[in-house]
């Protein structure tokens, strides 16, 4: 309806791009789906190099007393290890899943503020370039990713330092686009599509966001004081002046253990849309697991010192968050016994997608039963610190949002690029990875009870934890070998033409499903108005007299979507920009300046303030 | 299916029986040796049986579920679409809450009942160095006989008595270990575990926590810190010696006597390049201290007992004692050996090491 009138004539000093396609249009682009993209690709070259760090790891643990690295390559090794998997491979991958289905899911054209989105990105690769970067530059970090002080603050090594600055970068990335996403579910829903409308995944969505938004700022002072102790001699956890080393420890639990449901609760989302789609049912009790996600996002921020049982806090403390910890298993439980209910009577179709979410349910009950029994405070003293809690968090972590996250790739890649993965060797990539991945953290279980501790570069034969360590060093390597499969599995599909023979070959339930495949670049030629949950499985189905379903002849629904408008002209669309860009490299240049030259500050001060400027000033549209 | 069950069940129980029964597996926590290791384990072990219970039903009913309800070639049908069950919903809400809330009720008398500090026991304070520990009998009657009649002071072995309930006051700065320029170097958190007699608790520079445990039975019981402090964290391992009653009287008489100077030549000459008394060495009284000489160094290791046969091992407890190329080696290029290692290297001839060795082995 809208005319060139209504529209404001585009004021602006420089020129705004407004090539969509062609290898610069990477590099300004502002669309959802192109920077989901990005943050995909980007995440799984980090979940490539974080692995063969732990595949370094498992070599080096195969054998007692081994030399193959020294204590401190080892210990550079599993802090970048640990920092990679959860800041550069699970959080930018659910960034990257977040960023291309959250618009289509609720039905949007873009997320509310696409250029923000753009700059999220950006910083969020800088960040990771800039932490890597330290390899070359004095050492990598090395006082784990949990970094507690004194040892990290007095470490003589630059790696700390940044450890620090990098993860600063990263936080505003990551705050940037948690704002920006819940921003785009809270105002952005198309018409009908009210909260209690929007699919599961939308609502873990918008949980994670929040738990984001609340608690990045906690951990951020946090690593601002360690950037000042370490860089300008401060005391904040400096014992011999004051200074308090649990400081650290609490404000840096606060935010880490949110950040465990920051890590799972979108592998969640992805388990709750396969699941109902290959079940053919829908989701068991929708709102109790809406609800339980809720909880869980607000009892994670009650339960931080499960990770201090032994640092001496006493027994009330203990006490308390011995019980918050078990309180918190139960909205878990709520989501593992709908799962079953929604596969129970169902008609399930075990394609990939299906048993990547399957395998990923069976083995976070794993995790969480482990998790009970830290719960369980004088148990914990044994087990903390131990392989036991390294097999935990990665039967939580791995065997939860990495299957998870296969799962959505499974289920949304025909989606994405109208190609369809093969699923032979999906499942030949499944059973692969769920035996290598068993093989590898069970025994850590029984290492733990056994006595290993966690983050030694070595342990001598007498220890008698040779076998079980030699296990999980194979296990290692086959889920290795499981990842090339899915390598081999995406070039193979990507080198096959593009188009489906069927754009719906899920037989779906949301409205991502509604568009083609992949979705114009304004998404949805007419903004769908939303009836029901599961939009899109009532424009095929309705009920028969005896409660049946049957599919709806074609044409013949009184909302289905119509068609035959043209091929989307007049649709208004924010045109690219570079600004996002300038802006987010002036960041990793003042971190630089941080550790070797004001001079550098202000020159990366500089391009930021620029950066900003020219997004401020440019024109809304390309002319 | 169920043959498939009870292969679960009997994987489970052949895994625990693994973990439990092995006898040479020193730092197993489901072998425990004393009374507070042995509370946290049968606490585990009681948590265990609900947790398989869990296991079985929700791992179980999903292979049930997935076989039964499998799609089937041929078959197209429609499943009824159920989209929930509030009655289920609330029972499968409460019911693992009552499971948690029976759980809890042991897990937090224990936490008190292990928080509890007896008047009786006796006081060792544990400090934390990078990376080796140090152990300081604080209680009145075990003071040494000379000097200004210190604590007794050990290094990577402590010993203690069979049955005695023992209060540990954990230190991250014990002797005031400093670096030559007086900075604190050592302060970084620890955690002092012997996973037989005790779970774990941490070191923390400024604050002291406390581990209250007893041995059942004499032997030597293996622990290791378990919070990251550094290159060597991997590296830094203690023995507790627990001695019946007669062998501990005969220990604590002899740490309370200082170390008698050597009449072997070899080792006197070692003494004096120790203690710098012949015009050469003397760098090792900056940090070590051994009783009844001019050694009073405090940030390292006390050595006056050195060579007697409780103090088993050194250096992290890293090496044996008795291992006398380890101690070569050690005392070649302490970094060589434990990269990162405090000591450092003085470029001692072989000869001198000889004579440092001769010394150090006569420290019975």
């Amino acid at each position: 309806m809208s005319t060139a009138a209504s529209v404001p004539a585009p004021r602006g000093i420089i020129r705004r791009p407004s090539a969509t396609t062609g290898w610069l249009s990477w590099f300004t682009t502002i669309d959802h789906k192109k920077i989901g993209l990005l943050y995909g690709m980007s995440a799984f070259v980090f979940f490539i190099i974080g692995g063969s760090e732990a595949l370094l790891i498992r070599a080096q643990l195969a054998k007692p007393d081994n030399t193959l690295l020294n204590a401190d390559q080892y210990n550079q090794i599993f802090t970048m290890h640990g920092l990679t998997m959860i800041f550069l491979f699970v959080m930018p991958m659910s960034a990257a899943f977040f960023n291309y289905l959250i618009p289509l899911m609720i039905g949007a054209r873009d997320v509310a503020f696409p250029r923000l989105n753009a700059f999220s990105y950006w910083v969020f690769l800088f960040g990771g370039l800039f932490l890597y970067s330290s390899w070359f530059l004095g050492g990598a970090p090395n006082g784990g990713w949990f970094g507690y002080p004194p040892n990290s603050t007095t470490d003589p090594s630059i790696g700390m330092t940044f450890y620090a600055l990098g993860l600063i970068i990263t936080g505003i990335a990551s705050s940037a686009g948690a704002i920006n996403l819940a921003v785009t579910v809270v105002n952005m829903r198309a018409p009908g599509m009210t909260l209690f409308r929007m699919p599961v995944f939308v609502w873990m969505g918008l949980v994670v966001q929040f738990l984001l938004a609340f608690s990045l700022p906690i951990v951020t002072v946090a690593l601002f004081e360690m950037l000042f102790d370490r860089r300008w001699q401060t005391h904040f956890f400096d014992p011999t002046a004051g200074g308090k080393p649990l400081l650290w420890q609490n404000l840096f639990w606060l935010f880490a253990h949110p950040e465990v449901y920051i890590l799972i609760l979108p592998a969640f989302g992805i388990i709750s849309e396969i699941l109902p789609v290959f079940s053919r049912k829908p989701l068991f009790g929708y709102q109790f697991v809406v609800f339980s996600g809720i909880a869980i996002g607000f009892i994670g921020f009650g339960v931080w010192a499960h990770h201090m049982f032994a640092v001496g806090l006493g027994p009330t403390a203990n006490t308390a968050f011995g019980i918050t910890t078990a309180i918190i298993a139960v909205p878990t439980g709520i989501k593992i016994f709908n799962w079953m209910g929604t596969m129970y009577g169902g008609d399930l179709h075990f394609d990939t997608p299906m048993l990547m979410a399957v395998g990923a349910v069976a083995m976070f009950v794993i995790g969480g039963l482990s998790g009970v029994t830290h719960a369980v405070v004088p148990s914990d003293y044994q087990q903390t610190d131990t392989y036991y809690v390294v097999a935990h968090f990665h039967y939580v972590l791995f065997g939860g949002a990495v299957f998870g996250l296969f799962g959505g790739m499974y289920y949304w890649w025909p989606k994405i690029f109208a190609r369809q993965l093969s699923e032979r060797l999906g499942k030949v990539q499944f059973w692969i990875m769920l035996v290598g991945f068993n093989l590898t953290f069970g025994p850590m279980h029984i290492l733990g009870l056994e006595g290993m501790i966690r983050r030694e570069y070595t342990y001598p034969a007498a220890l008698g934890l040779t076998f079980w360590n030699q296990v999980s060093s194979v296990g290692a390597y086959l889920i290795a070998l499981s990842t090339l499969v899915f390598i081999v599995n995406a070039v193979k599909t990507q080198r096959k033409p593009k188009g489906l023979a069927n754009e719906d070959p899920w037989d779906a339930r949301t409205l991502e499903w509604t568009t083609s495949c992949p979705p114009p670049v304004y998404n949805f030629e007419e903004i769908p108005v939303v009836h029901s949950l599961d939009e899109f499985w009532h424009r095929k189905y309705v009920e028969d007299k005896e409660g049946r379903l049957v599919r709806v002849p074609a044409g013949a629904s009184d909302h289905a979507a119509a068609d035959g408008h043209g091929a989307g002209h007049a649709i208004h669309l924010p045109s690219p920009s570079f600004w996002p860009l300038v802006a987010s490299i002036g960041l990793p240049m003042i971190a630089y300046g941080v550790l070797y030259s004001w001079w550098l500050v202000g020159a990366g001060a500089l391009i930021a303030i620029v950066g900003f400027m020219g997004w401020a000033m440019e024109p809304s549209v390309a002319d | 299916m169920r043959t498939k069950r009870w292969l679960a069940l009997g994987l489970l129980t052949v895994t625990l029986l693994l973990v439990s029964c092995s006898k040479d597996i020193p730092q197993n926590t489901m072998n425990p040796a004393g009374p507070t290791a042995q509370t946290e384990k049968n606490l585990l072990v009681l948590v265990l049986w609900p947790a398989a219970a869990v296991f079985l039903i929700v791992e179980g009913g999903i292979l049930l579920i997935s076989i039964k309800y499998r799609h089937r070639k041929g078959r197209d049908r429609m499943p009824a679409q159920l989209h929930g069950h509030t009655r289920l919903e609330i029972g499968w809400t409460i019911a693992p809450a009552i499971v948690l809330a029976v759980i809890m009720v042991p897990t937090v008398s224990t936490i008190w009942q292990l928080a509890r500090q007896p008047a009786d026991a006796m006081h060792v304070t544990v400090q934390g160095y990078q990376w080796w520990w140090g152990f300081q009998y604080t209680d009145p009657d075990m003071q040494v006989g000379y000097g200004d009649h210190d604590p007794i002071l050990t290094a990577d072995v402590m010993v203690i008595p069979v049955g005695r309930t023992v209060d540990l006051a954990l230190t991250s700065l014990g002797g005031g270990a400093r670096t030559t320029t007086g900075v604190p170097d050592h302060e970084v958190i620890h955690s002092f575990w012997a996973p037989r007699l005790f779970g774990k608790q941490d070191v923390v520079p400024g604050e002291t926590n406390h581990i209250v445990f007893s041995a059942d039975t004499p032997g030597v019981y293996w622990g290791q810190c378990a919070e990251f402090c550094g290159l060597q964290h991997g590296r830094m391992k203690f023995r507790i010696r627990a001695l019946d009653e007669a062998d501990w009287q005969a220990w604590v008489a002899r740490e309370k006597t200082p170390a008698t100077a050597p009449t072997d030549p070899l080792a006197k000459q070692g003494m004096d390049l120790f203690l710098g008394t012949g015009g050469v060495g003397g760098q090792c009284i900056q940090c070590h201290s051994i009783g009844g000489t001019d050694a009073t160094g405090t940030a390292a290791p006390n050595l006056t007992h050195f060579a007697a046969a409780t103090h088993e091992c050194f250096a992290g407890c890293d090496f044996e004692t008795t291992d006398t190329a380890a101690l070569r080696a050690w005392l070649t290029d302490p970094n060589a050996v434990k990269m990162g290692a405090k000591m450092p290297d003085y470029g001692l001839t072989q000869d001198q090491i000889s004579a440092l060795m001769a010394y150090l082995y006569s420290l019975k």
